[in-house]
């Protein structure tokens, strides 16, 4: 079994890094072959993820810093975010009902949609978070 | 994101074009807002949407709600497929009326 780091990226956790992030995922989603259709539902996974940090870990402070792995362990894709906030109740991170139609509370929905698996705790240190995510793609 | 508005017979479109995401979303969302508050019925174009997340869509969804509570018209027309997708993820596409053009809105609300 090989895993191999396809990228590690930091970036500030604010709305207007999101869109180079979506392209990276993207273009390397592409260069492991997944197909267009694939590489487009990583990317709003991915997309939603470092939302869910900026709005509610850092809860707009846009001082933090997000750390985004994308790995290759054998043919399964995983995707590794990491943020240095406050630790955030996991219980409260569900997706909502559909048939609730209300704005807002979509982005676990979705997350949990497109991933085979999800992961999600405190880092060991007492402050950050992690989401873990894995997609199979051979 | 571009926002572009237009007046039509009954209506405004609002085209949106580019990246819908988090980080103009609350544009979005106060050009829906404005239309809605001085009682116009909306058609949000969705044509040249390249992107668009879950704050995105969040706008949609109150545009639809509002528009329901005040009894006026709601629709997407053009949506593109970037756009589609997403909606249907959130399992919205079976709700928002969906036109494929202003011209097809317009004659089914002849």
């Amino acid at each position: 079994m090989s895993i191999e780091t396809l990228f590690e990226i930091r970036f500030p956790a604010k709305a207007e890094r999101l869109c180079l992030v979506r392209a990276l995922v993207k273009r390397t989603a592409e260069l492991v072959g997944c197909c267009s259709d694939l590489s487009d539902k990583l990317v709003i996974a991915v997309n939603e993820a470092c939302m869910n940090v900026i709005q509610h870990a850092y809860r707009g402070d846009d001082l933090g810093e997000i750390v985004l792995q994308m790995l290759n362990n054998d043919g399964k894709l995983r995707f590794r975010i990491v943020d240095y906030a406050n630790p955030i109740d996991l219980d409260s991170v569900k997706p909502r009902d559909l048939d609730d139609l209300r704005p807002g509370g979509l982005g676990t929905h979705f997350i949990d949609e497109i991933m085979d698996e999800c992961d999600r705790g405190h880092l060991e240190e007492g402050i950050g978070n992690y989401l873990e995510m894995t997609k199979k793609i051979s | 994101m571009n926002i572009n508005t237009l007046e039509g017979e009954g209506y405004t479109i609002i085209g949106f074009e580019g990246d819908v995401d988090l980080s103009c979303s609350p544009d979005a969302r106060k050009s829906i807002l404005d239309v809605l508050q001085a009682d116009k019925n909306l058609l949000i174009d969705l044509a040249k949407v390249s992107y668009i997340d879950s704050s995105g869509v969040a706008s949609l969804v109150e545009a639809y709600q509002t528009a329901k509570k005040q009894s006026l018209k709601f629709g997407l027309v053009g949506v593109s497929e970037a756009a589609m997708s997403v909606l249907k993820l959130a399992r919205l596409d079976k709700v928002f009326p969906i036109h494929n053009s202003v011209e097809e809105y317009e004659q089914e609300d002849a």
